[in-house]
């Protein structure tokens, strides 16, 4: 497995970010935000629920917590889209893929099977990140940033089951990461 | 687009570069990681929260920002955060990975964020619930390490980048 040694570089290039970001939102909103992205996905689901539903989504306690509107981490999400974008076509790394060639090695081509997983993965992480408080971005960069005794139990837990999990789903004879 | 909004994209795109660049939202990268054979992602991690830890605790000391710790509520964090391991490693990918991927042509991340869409959907469903129980479990408030251990971050601080470094070091040493 080659190194990239750049990893050092757009690590700290991240930490500057987080920096900047905290001081721009202080003084440009008025209140500080850290870099996060699951609360966005409920928001997200919830605006999508409003679509089919109206206006009883606000019943929900918790939609009525987060408030329903599209604010800087909702457009930080959209951005993380469109700046890998822009990045993968400037480097020509972009790819159209549909199944991840490790999955293809050991599950085969299916993509109906990768979805599945993929979906089911996704509910998972979701509904955990949210109860956990946060997921790697807010919980493990952010949270650990500060020295948040939540954030450095959250990014324990996170890594302990996913290795875990990974070794049951990924690991077999022949199969490199 | 507010300010708000504008300042919340222009983040977000950077931040989105940032990762891509670093190769951090492949698949094949979040899963190397989780199966202890490459690194790369948490080196990555490490160094900008050892980067990012110096310029939010000075700031902080001297009073430009306040910081908002989340709560440590320990009951949820052991099932959330547990919850969130096995999802991680199902998918292969996390909330914020799951979309710079989608940015670069990683379609198959469209099946993750669709899951993700209705795990909070079941989270919003069940929050009620959680609120009378788990969320009640060893909640600790919003704490900081300085509050448990006493000491201020200012001195904490360069401990746990040393660790990091010292960490990253052997990663390096093992090639992975």
């Amino acid at each position: 497995m080659k190194t990239n040694k750049n990893i050092y570089l757009l690590g700290a290039a991240l930490g500057v970010l987080a920096i900047l970001s905290t001081l721009a939102t202080t003084y440009l909103l008025g209140r500080t935000n850290f870099l996060g992205t699951s609360t966005t996905f409920v928001r997200a689901a919830a605006l999508i629920e409003r679509l089919f539903l109206g206006e009883t989504v606000y019943e929900s306690t918790y939609y009525s917590q987060i408030g329903l509107r599209v604010d800087w981490q909702f457009m930080l999400v959209i951005g993380i889209t469109i700046g890998a974008l822009i990045s993968s076509l400037s480097n020509k790394t972009f790819k159209i893929e549909f199944i991840p060639p490790i999955w293809k090695e050991r599950y085969g081509n299916s993509v109906a099977k990768r979805g599945l997983f993929a979906f089911i993965g996704g509910i998972f992480a979701m509904y955990g990140a949210r109860l956990a408080g946060g997921c790697p971005s807010g919980h493990g960069i952010s949270g650990f940033m500060q020295l948040s005794v939540s954030g450095f139990m959250a990014l324990f837990i996170f890594f302990v089951f996913g290795a875990l999990i990974a070794q049951i789903m990924y690991k077999k004879r022949g199969v490199k990461a | 687009m507010s300010i708000e909004q504008m300042l919340g994209l222009a983040t977000g795109i950077v931040f989105g570069f940032i990762i891509q660049r670093g190769g951090l939202i492949r698949f094949e990268k979040q899963v190397g990681m989780l199966l202890l054979k490459d690194m790369s992602v948490l080196k990555f991690m490490l160094t900008s929260i050892s980067v990012g830890m110096v310029g939010i605790v000075v700031l902080s000391h001297f009073n430009v920002l306040n910081l908002a710790h989340r709560p440590m509520n320990v009951g949820a964090i052991l099932i959330g955060a547990a919850l969130f391991g096995v999802g991680w490693a199902l998918t292969g990918l996390c909330p914020g990975t799951s979309m710079g991927a989608l940015g670069e042509g990683r379609f198959h991340a469209i099946f993750a964020i669709g899951g993700m869409l209705v795990g909070g959907m079941l989270f919003s469903r069940s929050f009620d619930f959680l609120q009378r129980t788990v969320l009640t479990w060893g909640n600790l408030g919003n704490i900081g390490l300085d509050d448990v251990i006493g000491v201020s971050n200012l001195i904490a601080m360069p401990f746990i980048i040393i660790g990091f470094v010292l960490l990253m070091k052997f990663f390096e040493k093992m090639g992975l």
